[in-house]
């Protein structure tokens, strides 16, 4: 584990596994979306709407996956400052919000024909909006970490910090009389018929792909900047 | 204790407070956080006569009724428990509002009970089917509407 922690070890391995990330992903979810698109019967209640499934909810895990990527790295940045780890939790929140923009679109676009409604301040709604604010923050900070010199420390104990919406996300419909159905998918248990169940799981596989690609792709962005930057300062010292 | 454990040490205890201060607050709020009242909390609590309020519940099986005008519905919202609260709205329906299925309606309680509501919202439970699945068997159409929540858990 610690064999990866070493920057040089990291890019040879993120080096060919960011695109077979990418491409494994990206054909996973055009074939689940082709067949969740095309190849399912429409639901009892629902209709053709029930499709937009096929994005909400593996943006939506995604999303709360992003945070908890961010919070679990930075507890190892914290207690093991392993600088790695600090670059691996920025990684994550740019892909994290795009997610968790998805999943509330698409939320919103589904809510209208069955609810009724583009928007309602219930609480799984409000605290998902609250994720999206949280990414933004949070990419904010680690940014004025970088380029402004205040310490890393601070992005990473908002990470920590904003760990606590994550299981008010997820218990959100349990806790509180809410206008989102509580989960279809509980331990072990499903409420979602096998037909539909079957082209969302390899669309979660695919775009979770998709994300580890991506976060590994950003990992390599953020390392050449930083390394760009500690080349530019000691050519500016040495021609002092 | 070496340095890397007086930090594990030290974020561990600060996790901690943080879930205990979120779990107390989460605990504040379990009233006020609520999206609607059900039946049940209503009655228990009814709040005051023309306040703007939220009721939800399970459209009660043969209760929707139009009235002659033909856009005044009456039907009645029922909850987890034997309450039921009589509603009546006059507007366009959603197209999944359904006897049996879940509702959130929008408006004030009436001085005799009757809740008169602006606005439905449709609210349906977790489950998934196809439609070919609606011919299904009598045994099955019974086993699934023993375990449908109509999303209130």
């Amino acid at each position: 584990m610690h064999g990866f922690a070493n920057p040089k070890r990291f890019l040879a391995l993120a080096g060919w596994l960011t695109p077979v990330l990418l491409t494994g992903g990206l054909l996973l979810t055009a074939a689940a979306l082709f067949w969740g698109f095309t190849q399912v019967p429409p639901d009892r209640l629902m209709g053709e709407t029930v499709r937009i499934i096929f994005i909400h909810v593996p943006t939506a895990w995604l999303g709360m996956g992003g945070w908890t990527a961010i919070a679990v790295s930075s507890l190892v940045f914290l207690v093991w400052r392993h600088p790695l780890a600090a670059i691996a939790a920025r990684g994550a929140a740019v892909p994290g919000l795009v997610f968790t923009i998805i999943c509330l679109v698409t939320g919103s676009v589904w809510g209208r024909p069955t609810w009724g409604t583009w928007w309602v301040w219930d609480g799984r709604l409000t605290s998902m909006l609250v994720l999206a604010f949280l990414y933004i923050a949070y990419i904010a900070l680690a940014q004025a970490a970088q380029r402004e010199g205040i310490s890393a420390r601070i992005p990473a104990i908002f990470g920590l910090l904003g760990a606590v919406n994550i299981p008010i996300i997820n218990r959100s419909v349990v806790w509180w009389n809410s206008l989102h159905q509580p989960p279809s998918i509980t331990m072990g248990k499903s409420a979602i018929d096998g037909v539909f169940l079957m082209p969302l799981l390899v669309a979660v596989l695919g775009f979770s792909l998709i994300f580890g690609g991506v976060v590994l792709a950003r990992m390599r962005a953020l390392l050449a900047d930083i390394q760009a930057e500690a080349r530019l300062r000691r050519r500016a010292m040495e021609a002092d | 204790m070496k340095a890397k454990h007086q930090r594990l040490v030290l974020v561990l205890l600060a996790i901690v407070a943080l879930v205990g201060a979120a779990l107390l607050a989460v605990y504040a709020l379990r009233n006020q956080a609520s999206y609607f009242y059900l039946p049940e909390q209503m009655q228990a609590d009814p709040p005051a006569v023309g306040q703007a309020v939220r009721l939800g519940g399970m459209v009660a099986p043969g209760s929707l009724e139009t009235l002659p005008d033909g856009i005044t519905v009456t039907f009645t919202v029922t909850g987890r428990e034997a309450s039921a609260i009589p509603v009546r709205y006059a507007g366009i329906l959603p197209d999944l509002f359904v006897e049996g299925s879940g509702v959130v309606a929008e408006g004030r309680l009436a001085a005799d009970g009757t809740f008169e509501a602006d606005n439905l919202l449709a609210k349906h439970d977790e489950n998934y089917v196809p439609r070919e699945l609606q011919d299904m068997s009598e045994h099955q159409a019974a086993e699934m509407a023993e375990e449908t929540t109509v999303g209130l858990e």
